[in-house]
């Protein structure tokens, strides 16, 4: 049977507050609580609530033939936990009902991928356990990496770790004149089923929903189900991968973003041959047709497809290098802060925030961002850094001395 | 002597070094029993009473008057509209700006209207407001008796010259800055014809350093003997003991002031390269905003000290006496520096400096290391010395202190009055 994968990235960052050179050797809490708090709040209210619901019910109304899957970060767990518990509680009921499938990523949604291969496996460790913990002993078999990033390397890795499938974007540059609508194999250990994002139809329902300078605005449930219907009968799944925030912020409301995923069912189940699975369904049921090459490290994000979002620039490589530098001497240290502070500083947005791209994507990345430019994100970033560094310093020599 | 002088702006509403050395020059001269009547653009009602405020907004002018139609043909060419901020980064000036034209809505600009709202700002409208205060300066000028006309840089050049002509009075033009300082080679044409015209109207100059002096000599051809160096001083010689202290192990060394072209940030940040290299524990803090801030903050990238090299943005309040208060070594690297009063402010917190040669401080800062502000190898060997000898460092603050007892106002003021005396006599 022809299918459709739906997954849902989930996540927020700690978001660093203000923390000025002044505060360094004195201050050591670096969370902006007010404003991590009141932007959980915001968007509970307007998408992970709302929505959670509305999935709960298609699913419940269709006796689990439609079904979905997320990847919930570690930050945005302990956010839950902190600032969102009736959000926690609606993920938990979905989950609960046996049709909605968790990812497995690195807890606090990292680079680390692409730096450390133990930093890598202790993140998506403590991920597992956050999961197991908050839902119920569920234990993930399939893996999405920080922002899709995946590459033969890091995919090999995770093949090691013992999952079966993992999630990247259907890049057009790696992609070639291949479809994005096959199950394809790791290129160094084909036991590793790789599921590619559809990335026209994903980012129609996650970009360009709303958009009314687009062509095709509005999206209707019943142009959207053509154009599924246009895919070649022989390719098998679609796999719409977006944030979760799609709906209800990054499209709000009023565009319709709600009804046009509450019909969306209906139409797929009378009017295609399509019907729904998770990944782990997709991995198991649908034939792999070969190998796919990603020698260099792609994601989802950008026109580009690659890692410039993050590193790349010297803002991005100094904050990165300077971060990762401490690896070695975050292990030796005991202390329930530190591994917390070590952890929540490797999220990928505070590097998000230092890109320099004004002119192609910027436009996103300031959307995105808490600061006025890139170059105040590499300043306060620096600067929580350097106290972090202090702190690592007094610890090691308590503990020398002790 | 009943003195007649122009300024642009008077503490405590300031955005540039000007206000600070008008006023105290100001309170200098009240010390000598001078009478000033002092002009600005636009008053705020919270200045000091230190003379006798006129503010040029409250002017009326009487446009049907023959002699002021006249200015108004030879100014009106002054009304370009120009994005020229002499004392701001492009931040600052956004600001300024934004600030100017929601402030002047209602405000009726017309060039036949009596009286004219100046904003006192360095915006947008800088040079349709020099005019205008040109044209107000000549109605103060027959309205309020004086001896003498004293104007403060090229903003209030025109409203001297104006004021001049009027009484026919002696002109005193103060270079408190040049075009060349603000710009490097690149002047603005029109800035500069301003300058020129002020200090060829002017009977005498007063140059705030031999530095400045130079530039007028070589620059602007005027004859040497019609200029005289008043270096400027500090409000208040006295130590800062500061109660603030600094959190993190490692020394200080920073550099305070307008990351612009003028002020050799760059110098810095080579400096502070080579001093990590030898002793990673310091660490160096570029406090201020301007134009190459993000090229800063991309060099420190690229360079990797970014843990060892801070940005604090512009500092104001307590924050600027904290940041004197933690430091271990203070550098100003400008390019050019007619005067720079912020190493003064160091060496009140007691804080070893180390100055360009091409500033006019350093013609009266004696206890201070002295580099070339291209010389990086020289700069940061001064900020190891500084560091790491201790001698050197103590020394300094014990000398420095001494010195600055010396640069007071009152003996400013003093010298200034004789300037007044002598050009009086020269004319006929």
């Amino acid at each position: 049977m022809r299918t459709i994968c739906f997954y849902f990235q989930v996540h927020q960052p700690y978001r660093l507050k203000p923390y000025r050179f002044f505060d360094i050797g004195e201050d050591h809490h670096y969370w902006d609580d007010f404003s991590n708090r009141s932007i959980m709040r915001k968007v509970a209210q307007k998408c992970y609530l709302p929505m959670n619901a509305l999935l709960l019910e298609l699913i419940n109304k269709y006796n689990g033939a439609f079904k979905v899957s997320f990847s919930i970060s570690g930050t945005f767990m302990d956010q839950m936990q902190a600032y969102a518990p009736d959000v926690l509680e609606s993920f938990q009921k979905l989950v609960a009902t046996g049709h909605v499938e968790l990812l497995n990523e690195t807890f606090s949604h990292s680079l680390a991928s692409l730096k450390s291969k133990d930093e890598f496996k202790d993140l998506v460790y403590k991920h597992q356990a956050k999961i197991k913990e908050l839902f119920n002993g569920y234990t993930p078999k399939v893996f999405r990496n920080t922002e899709l990033i995946y590459s033969d390397q890091i995919g090999a890795l995770v093949a090691e770790m013992g999952y079966d499938a993992m999630l990247t974007e259907g890049a057009k540059h790696i992609l070639g004149w291949k479809s994005p609508n096959y199950v394809y194999l790791n290129s160094i250990e084909p036991k590793l089923k790789i599921l590619l994002k559809n990335f026209q139809l994903s980012d129609d329902i996650a970009f360009r929903f709303g958009n009314k300078a687009w062509n095709d605005y509005p999206l209707t449930t019943d142009k959207f189900i053509d154009w599924i219907n246009a895919i070649p009968n022989e390719e098998e799944t679609l796999n719409l991968f977006m944030d979760y925030e799609t709906f209800g912020e990054h499209q709000w409301a009023e565009t319709g973003i709600f009804d046009f995923m509450r019909h969306l069912p209906e139409a797929v189940f009378t009017k295609t041959n399509f019907g729904f699975s998770t990944p782990s369904e997709v991995a198991s049921k649908i034939s792999p047709v070969g190998k796919i090459h990603v020698p260099i490290p792609i994601s989802w994000a950008d026109e580009e497809r690659d890692l410039t979002a993050w590193l790349g620039n010297d803002l991005q490589d100094e904050a990165f290098d300077r971060l990762y530098d401490l690896e070695k001497l975050v292990n030796t240290i005991d202390d329930e802060e530190i591994q917390r502070d070590w952890r929540y500083l490797q999220t990928s947005d505070h590097f998000y925030y230092m890109c320099t791209k004004f002119f192609s994507d910027g436009d996103i990345h300031s959307y995105f961002s808490p600061y006025d430019s890139p170059y105040d994100a590499f300043i306060n970033f620096m600067n929580v850094l350097s106290d972090f560094m202090i702190r690592l310093k007094e610890k090691t020599k308590t503990l020398t001395e002790a | 002597m009943k003195v007649l002088m122009f300024g642009w702006e008077f503490p405590p509403h300031i955005s540039g070094g000007l206000g600070t050395a008008c006023y105290g020059l100001v309170k200098g001269m009240a010390h000598h029993s001078q009478d000033i009547i002092f002009v600005v653009p636009k008053l705020w009602g919270d200045e000091e009473p230190l003379a006798d405020f006129v503010n040029a907004s409250d002017i009326t002018i009487d446009y049907r008057e023959k002699r002021f139609k006249k200015f108004w043909k030879n100014l009106t060419y002054l009304e370009v509209s120009s994005f020229l901020v002499p004392y701001l980064g492009p931040d600052e000036f956004k600001k300024y700006t934004d600030y100017t034209i929601h402030d002047r809505t209602d405000v009726d600009e017309s060039v036949f209207s009596n009286k004219f709202e100046f904003s006192g700002k360095y915006g947008k409208d800088l040079m349709m407001e020099v005019s205008r205060y040109a044209l107000v300066a000549a109605h103060i000028s027959k309205a309020k008796e004086h001896d003498i006309i004293h104007a403060h840089d090229w903003l209030s050049f025109p409203a001297g010259i104006a004021a001049k002509e009027i009484s026919g009075k002696p002109l005193i033009a103060h270079v408190h800055a040049t075009e060349f300082d603000r710009s490097g080679e690149s002047v603005n044409q029109v800035v500069y014809d301003i300058e020129r015209s002020g200090m060829h109207a002017a009977d005498h100059i007063v140059a705030v350093s031999q530095l400045t002096k130079n530039i007028i000599i070589n620059k602007y051809g005027v004859s040497a003997n019609k200029i005289t160096v008043l270096h400027n001083a500090v409000l208040d010689a006295s130590i800062i003991k500061s109660s603030y202290k600094k959190k993190v192990p490692e020394k200080i060394v920073t550099f305070l002031g307008r990351i612009t072209f003028q002020k050799g940030p760059e110098y810095f940040v080579e400096a502070a390269k080579k001093v990590i290299e030898r002793d990673p524990n310091v660490r160096f803090v570029m406090a201020g905003n301007g134009d190459l801030l993000n090229r800063m903050i991309n060099r420190v990238a690229e360079l990797r000290m970014g843990t060892k090299f801070h940005f604090t943005g512009f500092l104001k309040g307590d924050d600027v006496d904290h940041m004197y208060a933690i430091s271990d070594v203070y550098v100003m690297p400008s390019v050019s520096e007619p005067f720079g009063i912020s190493p003064l402010e160091a060496v009140r917190h007691n804080t070893p400096v180390i100055i360009s040669k091409q500033s006019g401080v350093a013609e009266v800062l004696n206890n201070a290391i002295k580099i070339d502000f291209w010389d990086i190898d020289s700069m940061a060997d001064a900020i190891f010395a500084l560091l790491h000898y201790d001698g050197i460092s103590r020394m300094f603050k014990e000398l420095g202190t001494e010195e600055l007892k010396k640069l007071k106002w009152e003996h400013v003021a003093e010298k200034l009055v004789t300037v007044y005396q002598k050009t009086l006599q020269q004319i006929p």
